[in-house]
């Protein structure tokens, strides 16, 4: 294959992993930032919540009152996001150095660069 | 000739960050989730912070698209594929280009990539220079590289993936938030928006900043004022990061207003979309070595923000501008970078690079001058969209 047959295949293999990553993370999160929201609005019950396109959540905190569960839910979901924005940066500033990052334990492992 | 490379880079530098603040702050400043000015300063500190985060180092850059090194010789000066004379021309021509194409699309509020300016700047003055084989074309067939590698397929897929993650993104959101109160989810998503935002400037800081402390040390290298292949000088460094700072902290108004108001009418929910799937199609590039440019990959975002938003309207005239400005980008910088080198070929090699100097310090000023005509800033950049770049002036009044 010549270099440009090459190109186009490396381009090829670069594209798909990065459209997974890019669907996971970048679709993947704010997905689950949404749900957080919409946890803490049942949490809070009352005025947080609208309409009568109550299903989910949404429904069954729907106790006017609000359920103090479902703050719960909204403060872990809004840590699991935090934390992966964090090792956003972590992996931002390690490979700003040269180190490359390993992140199949949950804390990352900076592994340092040449 | 060295100092006017420099300042001529570090001007690059500074043109990169004016033209990229809209990338990660557009859709912040557009939705109200932080004051335009907050929203700058914010950008600039962490674009500061990001520069000098980076300190691999970026001198490969140039060497994706011009042939500068060969990898097998000894020390930095030797390993230069001509002489520094002739490399410092090219790197001067180039850089000019650059700024001239990123001060004209800049005028008529265009993103186009800072990364594509540089390089067809390179890539004309190299072919001017050297011919078309001084050009790394397609690279040797053993990573991705060249120009066709680096930069041409980036720049086709980048946006097309950011729109799809932007795009699904978008619809997931709209779909989980159905039936929260639209006050309530708005303040929950403005937290997103400035959250995201951040992450885009700082990637935008490590990655862009350091193509110009590339291009600089480059440039020390080939005039035998460094002799380092796998180091920056400090005072490089600094005055990189400064650059790029204080062009973010400028602000580029009229690219910002395009992104945020003319592409699509974003809300609070749709920023967090799009600024999230930059961030994170950015990042897995970088992870991968897939090469690609922050304008395209934030356009692309919030194009597809539109597109997943049921009912919202995608301004397609406005799209199609700006996939027209991407295709002139390499050309055109190309065009001017050979231009340059001809100008300075023609003077010799210290006269030229003053003439070629003046010459951008002339254009640089009477574009600016004719921006202050039409001046979109702070205070005007969310008016409402009128179907031209520039905020109507007043009622009735020629815009």
């Amino acid at each position: 294959m010549n270099a440009f047959g090459q190109d186009l295949h490396y381009a090829a293999d670069a594209v798909w992993k990065v459209a997974v990553a890019g669907v996971v993370l970048g679709a993947g999160l704010p997905a689950v930032y949404a749900v957080g929201i919409r946890a803490l609005a049942s949490g809070q019950g009352g005025s947080a919540q609208t309409g009568p396109a109550q299903t989910g959540p949404a429904q069954t905190g729907a106790t006017r009152g609000g359920n103090p569960l479902w703050t719960a839910v909204a403060v872990l979901l809004f840590a699991i996001v935090l934390y992966c924005v964090a090792m956003g940066i972590v992996f931002v500033v390690a490979t700003g150095k040269g180190d490359t990052v390993d992140f199949s334990q949950v804390w990352p492992q900076i592994n340092p660069g040449s | 000739m060295l100092v006017l490379v420099v300042v001529t880079a570090l001007g690059f530098d500074f043109t990169n960050g004016f033209h990229d603040t809209g990338n990660a702050m557009a859709t912040s400043i557009a939705t109200g989730a932080l004051r335009p000015k907050i929203a700058v300063a914010l950008s600039a500190v962490l674009n500061l912070v990001g520069a000098f985060l980076s300190v691999a180092v970026a001198l490969t850059v140039t060497n994706a698209v011009v042939k500068t090194f060969n990898s097998d010789a000894t020390s930095a000066q030797h390993a230069l594929t001509m002489s520094g004379h002739a490399l410092m021309a090219i790197v001067l021509a180039g850089l000019i280009g650059g700024i001239a194409w990123n001060l004209i699309t800049w005028l008529v509020g265009l993103p186009s990539s800072s990364s594509h300016a540089l390089f067809g700047g390179l890539i004309g003055a190299a072919i001017a220079s050297n011919g078309w084989h001084g050009v790394n074309w397609v690279g040797d067939g053993t990573k991705l590289d060249g120009v066709v590698g680096k930069v041409l397929l980036p720049a086709v897929v980048s946006p097309i993936v950011a729109a799809l993650v932007a795009g699904i993104g978008t619809w997931l959101i709209y779909r989980i938030t159905v039936g929260v109160e639209e006050k309530f989810a708005i303040s929950g998503f403005r937290w997103g928006q400035i959250g995201t935002a951040s992450l885009v400037s700082l990637a935008h800081g490590t990655n862009d900043a350091q193509k110009t402390m590339g291009v600089i040390t480059l440039a020390l290298i080939a005039s035998g004022h460094w002799d380092h292949t796998d180091s920056i000088p400090f005072w490089v460094k600094l005055c990189c990061a400064l650059a790029i700072a204080m062009g973010t902290y400028l602000g580029g108004w009229r690219i910002i207003r395009t992104l945020g108001k003319g592409l699509v009418e974003i809300e609070s929910p749709q920023g967090v979309a799009a600024e999230a799937s930059s961030a994170a199609v950015i990042l897995a590039s970088t992870h991968l070595g897939f090469a690609l440019s922050t304008t395209h990959v934030a356009t692309g975002s919030i194009l597809g923000t539109g597109l997943g938003r049921p009912g919202a309207e995608v301004r397609w005239g406005i799209a199609g501008r700006m996939v027209v400005a991407w295709l002139l980008t390499l050309p055109s910088a190309a065009v001017v970078g050979a231009a340059m080198w001809g100008i300075g070929n023609l003077f010799g090699f210290t006269a030229g690079a003053i003439v070629e100097f003046v010459i951008v310090a002339i254009l640089a000023g009477y574009l600016f001058q004719r921006s202050q005509r039409e001046p979109v800033g702070a205070d005007n950049v969310n008016d409402d969209w009128h179907g031209e770049a520039r905020p109507v002036q007043q009622a009735g009044g020629v815009a």
